[in-house]
């Protein structure tokens, strides 16, 4: 029987939020699943609300629709909650993860009576740390990996370790930022 | 051994062509194809291909380079998608009648009006009478196994025809999915080098192309170049059985999906199949005999074989991503309905005309046709023929 | 013309025997085309009042004016339509330009 994870991603054109599901995709590719990562595309433009979405698999994947029950939601930008239903169709069984400061109990009132599970995490606090600059879309995948368990984590570093390395080829010096952004936002998700 | 990749459909046609090393590419961009010349202009600058690449001034431009280099002697290919593919409309006929085996890798979105960068099949289905075979892709891994087959199929002596390769833009073309890619020595063994009999740099035995036709002899010429769309049918399935060999993936004129006892089945291109199998799945537990056929060849139109595909089903829903405006169905619909005609039980068949402009297709909405396949079994009434799916009224 | 077998291409010519797209096997065909028959009207070449200017050679649409050696000869009328530029073209009345008698 497959077991397939469903993941949709909130962000805003500019934010990394399709770089950040063809990443998932990426690793969770190369720990031995069957993946699909893709953006749904319209006129976007920087700053507009996007949303990418994420299967992962045990079987050969597909379906070639939209994701409209996810098991997971990750909201890139905090400004979204306000005017995109994030957790349309999310599953009670599931989770929210958003990029805020607030902890869970302070945003539950945005997000629509949703039920399950809600995490967050400070990717802004997280990525000016490790990165010196404001990039949400690594520690939020460092965060989606630990909250939703789709893979181990030991092996998603030693995965993303050689991830940066090629992706980053040119300029290693950001590699190590990097990891340690998903390391941190592995440690501080709050709700889990 | 196959090597396993996770790659978008556009990378996997990128990857087919630098594997396929063409001496010539030129290319115009257009959304969603623009990421196809985009990463092989990457691989000419790293120096991994020989491939002369041609910036040019507009689609019409590129498939006009295409025919020139083409004549030439060199292999060629291109990519473009709807306006862009409109565009090169002209040049299209040009490619066909005077028999030169370019390949061109089509990703399918909607033409304007309004305007609209998602998928649907307008673009090539319109172009499904220019006298180039069209081969389609449900996923990245068609997309790629085409590519290569296409090369094979177009330059084959006895066809000598340009081949376009499909896939949905966007749905396919930008998800990143698992495919199994071939090493690069074997797609060149594979492909092997263009060796046309005549080509205009042929020193040995000058030729000219392109001639003048009058009416005496303009007919003949057309005769000759069906001949060659026939002679299609048995090279493509010759390249096919020979590309199993290679990778064990099996590919013919359509693929038949839980067909063997199928009352209700579905007609389809590209990427929906992979959403019509899981509806049917589905609908096999539940102990719906349902099917599915997913055309790959559209061009030339298997007709024989989906008569027999199809004879024993007792509801058919024709599932067209375009219109055609007859005010009748689409262009998908007219052709199997036609196919159909010399069968002795004449299924009852219903179009649908879905996913326009990027229309989303989910599993429910395809449960919702087979749903009303099993309405006109039981009632033994067809009702409205023509249908749009998932449409506001 | 003939199509790459040698068979001769006619307005008989089956689908079959024509060439693919029209391609055409041989080169400089279109001297067995004698468009001299077209002509209603033709040029007469008047040697001595040429000076060799040689400026009514290239105006031939048909390549009907052979030189040799420098020096234009008279008209070769297996292709001349008779179209009556190279008589205007003349800048020393040494073409002559009158109604043809076959």
């Amino acid at each position: 029987m497959a077991k397939t994870v469903e993941i949709r991603w909130h962000g805003r054109g500019g934010q990394g939020a399709k770089t950040a599901s063809l990443l998932l995709a990426e690793v969770a590719f190369n720990a031995g699943n069957f993946v699909q990562g893709f953006p749904e595309y319209g006129p976007e433009r920087m700053g507009a609300p996007i949303t990418a979405y994420n299967r992962i698999s045990n079987e050969k994947i597909r379906v070639h629709s939209n994701i409209y029950e996810p098991d997971y939601v990750v909201v890139v930008d905090e400004t979204l909650l306000g005017s995109v239903d994030v957790t349309a169709g999310l599953k009670s069984s599931g989770a929210i993860i958003v990029n805020t400061e607030k902890l869970p109990a302070e945003i539950q009132g945005h997000l629509s009576g949703y039920m399950g599970k809600i995490c967050t995490i400070d990717a802004r606090k997280v990525s000016l740390e490790t990165l010196g600059k404001y990039f949400p879309n690594t520690p939020m995948l460092g965060a989606v990996v630990k909250v939703s368990g789709v893979m181990e984590e030991e092996k998603f570093l030693n995965d993303m370790k050689k991830s940066f390395a090629h992706k980053f080829a040119t300029k290693p010096e950001v590699i190590e930022g990097n990891i340690k952004a998903i390391e941190m936002s592995m440690k501080e998700v709050n709700g889990i | 051994m196959a090597i396993r990749e996770s790659l978008s459909g556009n990378e996997a046609i990128a990857l087919a062509m630098k594997q396929i090393n063409p001496d010539v590419l030129p290319a115009f961009p257009i959304t969603p194809s623009t990421e196809i010349p985009q990463y092989f202009s990457q691989y000419v600058a790293d120096g991994l291909v020989d491939t002369e690449f041609v910036t040019v001034e507009s689609e019409h431009s590129a498939m006009s380079a295409c025919i020139g280099s083409q004549a030439a002697g060199a292999r060629t290919f291109t990519a473009t998608s709807s306006c862009g593919l409109a565009l090169m409309f002209e040049m299209l006929y040009v490619a066909a009648s005077s028999r030169l085996p370019i390949t061109i890798a089509c990703v399918n979105r909607a033409l304007t009006g309004p305007i609209n960068i998602n998928a649907d099949h307008s673009d090539t289905m319109g172009a499904r009478d220019s006298g180039w075979i069209q081969l389609y892709s449900e996923n990245n891994q068609e997309a790629y196994d085409n590519f290569i087959q296409a090369v094979r199929i177009g330059e084959h002596k006895d066809v000598m025809l340009p081949v376009m390769v499909c896939q949905d833009g966007f749905i396919t073309s930008h998800a990143v999915e698992n495919l199994e890619l071939l090493e690069d020595e074997v797609v060149k063994k594979f492909t092997g080098e263009y060796e046309p009999e005549d080509f205009l740099l042929n020193v040995q035995r000058p030729i000219a192309v392109g001639p003048y036709d009058t009416a005496n002899f303009y007919m003949e010429h057309k005769r000759q170049q069906a001949e060659a769309m026939s002679n299609a049918k048995k090279v493509i399935l010759e390249v096919a059985e020979a590309y199993k060999k290679l990778t064990g993936r099996n590919y013919g004129f359509f693929e038949e999906y839980r067909m063997e006892d199928a009352e209700a089945a579905l007609v389809i291109i590209n990427s929906t199949a992979g959403t019509a199998k899981e509806a049917i799945d589905k609908m096999r537990m539940e102990g719906k005999k349902v099917g599915l056929i997913k055309i790959r060849v559209f061009r030339p139109f298997p007709f024989d074989e989906i008569k027999s595909a199809l004879q024993n089903v007792t509801a058919i829903a024709v599932m067209d991503r375009c219109e055609g405006f007859s005010a009748a169905g689409g262009p998908l619909f007219v052709e199997v309905r036609s196919a159909m005609y010399d069968s002795l039980k004449r299924p009852s068949m219903v179009n649908y005309i879905y996913g326009l402009g990027g229309r989303d297709v989910r599993v429910e909405d395809i449960e919702t046709v087979y749903n009303d396949l099993f309405k006109i079994i039981e009632s033994e009434a067809v009702g409205q023929i023509y249908r749009y799916l998932s449409v506001r009224e | 013309m003939r199509n790459k077998q040698g068979k001769l291409i006619t307005s008989e010519i089956s689908w079959k025997d024509i060439t693919p797209g029209g391609m055409v096997f041989e080169s400089g065909s279109a001297r067995y085309f004698k468009t001299g028959d077209w002509r209603t009207m033709k040029p007469v070449f008047k040697a001595d009042q040429c000076k060799q200017c040689l400026l009514c050679v290239p105006t031939c649409p048909d390549s009907s004016i052979p030189v040799t050696a420098g020096k234009r000869e008279d008209f070769n009328f297996e292709h001349c339509k008779g179209c009556g530029i190279c008589a205007k073209a003349c800048p020393f009345d040494a073409i002559d330009f009158i109604k043809d008698q076959k």
